[in-house]
């Protein structure tokens, strides 16, 4: 399935087999009670029924607030937790309940770059110990064949081989993602899963990783999951978007249908809040205010989870949880989950909700009438 | 590298330098010199210029000197460790004789060479603060880095194990066992190794449980490196420095250990030189006048020790200047 693509980016190659599949993904924390002998045990929904197809060759965006689990969800799809329930399907193969000695060849294929320049380098290890790693662990390559391999590494990410015996304290942020990068694509790995990989860099720095990432895609052929909360990075990279709110996937689309004809009333609000540099563009907008913080993942809203929020809460809403499914004649392609998706031009920040007050939430928290 | 088109959308501003990292053109000859220093570069340099510590380091060192040829002593003055001079060593009355020219610090009670003993009373001291405090440094960080990393049941009972050694008053322990086996050197490291862990293993799984939650730590999950190859390659090199700055701080607790158990007579048996057991003979004699058997075997202690401290202190220094990021 091909998408509508803009004249501005080279047309992705239509589209391969499905590389990975997620199913119903469920993920709790158990919540420590504060008492010794408690009855009643809490948990985290972080993660709480998310379905989506990666196909071979794209970039699936994944954005939400923070909180919204999709951190989660990707660390549960590398496999750094153990899934509460669901299923995982990678290239054709199970691998949800796969110990950790059966994952091992899989972590070849499926690898992944971390938020913090920083924090996901070790510190006390030089950079081309740090590199070198994947080879040590799996054992492939070892002395002067590991090194030649570490340095060329280092060449593809735009790193001076040179610096091979450098710490990771000798270099700037960017080029510590850059490290990042070379770690993960040691095994040129099939999938890999970018949580927030420029989040923490200056913009400029920013648009430097993303046109790496770019162009280690077409060179590789890689498949990419893009986390991230920056709007308009996500819209430059991604293929398709997937929308998170409270462990949920809300909306799921082709990234131009996404911008062009949002469903849901929270990708709505979402989209109007990304900054417009036109102050007279600015102006005209309405921006569609959502009141109150996202609720907590432990005791999650009935129905939909949206409904103390959104601008077009009903009765319907608070009972049923909506099921994620094309609306008012998408492709298949456009799913989102909405009792009465936003139609093309319509205006919901003039929507006013109908369901009971006690639903709704406020800005200090407080139940207010609607 | 070549730009996408529409990226220029999010480059802000002109000028920014470009990040690849080669060496620019106007870099000379000079620069090429600049190599950065690893973080031990960086506390051996520390250490070299905290002359406190420096002058305990050669001291110390002149005392494991003594210790290894000790018997260079004994060749010197004419005296071996173990012979009694009866006669030119005690007084006519029995009684120790005071420093002089032909025994420089004096004689015991059995007219034995003090010298020369405190000279093989060194080679005690530094076996028993080099052996027993490598195994307690090895016991506790083993069970500290399995206890913090493995958590769950394993950390409980060895937590559980720890607070239980922690509770019982260390002497009363050692004498207990040290009562029990025959007394002898062997007898001694094993007995202070193995109830001077806890500590070692306490400090060393707290900071294994907060470097643990580290990105780094995930990313080695992320890449198929099991828990042993973690522990070893990414988080042992994270806790290495706190535990040298405690091994250099518990050598002399060590040698005090040592020489209360020697002092109490649960130690090193006679005849073997060691200064704990000389400074419990000589409270005897010390009443009658007999000062230069208490006071040198004291010095040699309380001089070996102190030194031990001050290196200690400037090798926590050395790797945490500002006191703040020893610890994580």
């Amino acid at each position: 399935m091909n998408t509508d693509i803009s004249a501005e980016r080279p047309a992705p190659p239509a589209g391969g087999d499905v590389l990975l599949r997620v199913e119903n993904l469920v993920k709790y924390f158990p919540v420590q009670s504060a008492q010794l002998f408690s009855r009643q045990k809490d948990v985290v929904h972080a993660v709480d029924g998310v379905s989506l197809e990666v196909r071979r060759g794209q970039t699936l965006g994944l954005v939400g607030e923070t909180g919204c689990g999709k951190s989660t969800l990707a660390r549960c799809i590398m496999r750094l937790y153990d899934v509460t329930s669901g299923r995982i399907t990678f290239d054709g193969n199970d691998i949800t309940k796969l110990s950790a000695r059966q994952m091992r060849p899989y972590r070849r294929e499926i690898q992944m770059i971390f938020q913090d320049p920083y924090g996901s380098l070790n510190p006390r290890r030089r950079v081309g110990s740090i590199i070198g790693d994947p080879f040590a662990i799996h054992r492939t390559a070892s002395g002067q064949e590991r090194k030649r391999l570490v340095q060329e590494a280092m060449e593809l990410v735009g790193l001076n081989p040179e610096h091979y015996n450098r710490f990771p304290a000798e270099f700037s942020g960017g080029q510590r993602q850059r490290i990042g990068v070379a770690r993960a694509l040691a095994f040129r790995p099939k999938l890999v899963v970018c949580d927030e990989p420029v989040s923490a860099l200056d913009v400029s720095i920013q648009a430097q990783i993303i046109n790496l990432l770019a162009d280690l895609q077409s060179e590789l052929g890689l498949t990419y999951i893009f986390i991230a909360h920056d709007l308009s990075v996500v819209r430059h990279v991604s293929t398709s978007v997937a929308v998170m709110y409270l462990g949920q996937i809300t909306e799921l689309a082709p990234v131009d249908q996404l911008w062009d004809h949002p469903r849901h009333p929270y990708t709505d609000a979402l989209l109007s809040a990304v900054p417009v540099p036109d102050p007279d563009k600015s102006a005209q907008r309405e921006r569609i205010i959502l009141v109150g913080d996202v609720p907590s993942p432990i005791s999650p809203p009935s129905g939909c989870r949206f409904h103390p929020r959104c601008p077009k809460a009903a009765p319907v809403c608070v009972d049923d949880r909506p099921v994620l499914e094309p609306h008012l004649g998408d492709d298949s392609e456009h799913l989102a989950a909405c009792h009465f998706p936003v139609e093309d031009g319509e205006d919901i920040s003039k929507a006013r909700p109908t369901i009971a007050a006690e639903h709704r939430v406020t800005e200090t928290g407080v139940v207010s009438g609607s | 590298m070549t730009n996408l088109p529409g990226s220029e959308d999010l480059i802000v501003g002109v000028g920014v330098q470009d990040e690849h990292a080669g060496p620019p053109i106007a870099e000379g000859e000079a620069a090429r010199k600049i190599e950065g220093r690893s973080p031990w570069r960086l506390a051996i340099e520390r250490l070299r210029h905290d002359r406190a510590a420096m002058i305990s380091l050669g001291f110390i060192v002149f005392v494991v000197l003594i210790a290894i040829f000790a018997p260079l002593v004994g060749v010197i003055t004419g005296h071996g460790v173990f012979e009694q001079f009866r006669t030119t060593g005690l007084s006519p009355d029995g009684t120790p004789v005071g420093p002089s020219a032909h025994f420089l610090m004096g004689t015991d009670d059995q007219g034995r060479d003090i010298m020369v003993r405190i000279a093989y009373g060194a080679r005690i001291s530094m076996i028993v603060a080099i052996v027993a405090t490598g195994l307690t440094v090895g016991i506790g960080a083993v069970v500290g880095l399995a206890a913090g990393y493995f958590g769950k049941l394993l950390d409980t009972i060895l937590a559980r194990l720890v607070d239980l050694l922690l509770a019982i008053p260390f002497l009363l322990l050692a004498i207990s066992l040290a009562s029990i086996w025959h007394p002898g050197l062997t007898v001694v490291i094993v007995v202070i190794g193995i109830l001077g862990w806890a500590s070692v293993g306490r400090i060393v799984r707290g900071q294994v449980l907060s470097i643990r939650e580290k990105e780094y730590i995930e990313a080695a999950r992320s890449l198929g490196a099991g828990p042993w190859r973690i522990i070893f390659v990414d988080i042992l090199p994270n806790v290495i420095a706190p535990i040298i700055v405690y091994t250099s701080l518990l050598i002399p607790v060590t040698i005090v250990a040592e020489a209360s158990l020697s002092f109490l007579g649960v130690g090193i048996p006679p005849p073997t030189a060691d200064w704990g057991q000389m400074i419990s003979e000589s409270s005897a004699y010390y009443a009658n006048g007999v000062w230069w058997f208490l006071l040198f075997p004291s010095l040699a202690l309380v001089f070996t020790t102190i030194a031990f401290n001050i290196l200690g202190d400037g090798v926590r220094d050395a790797f945490d200047p500002r006191g703040d990021k020893l610890f994580v």
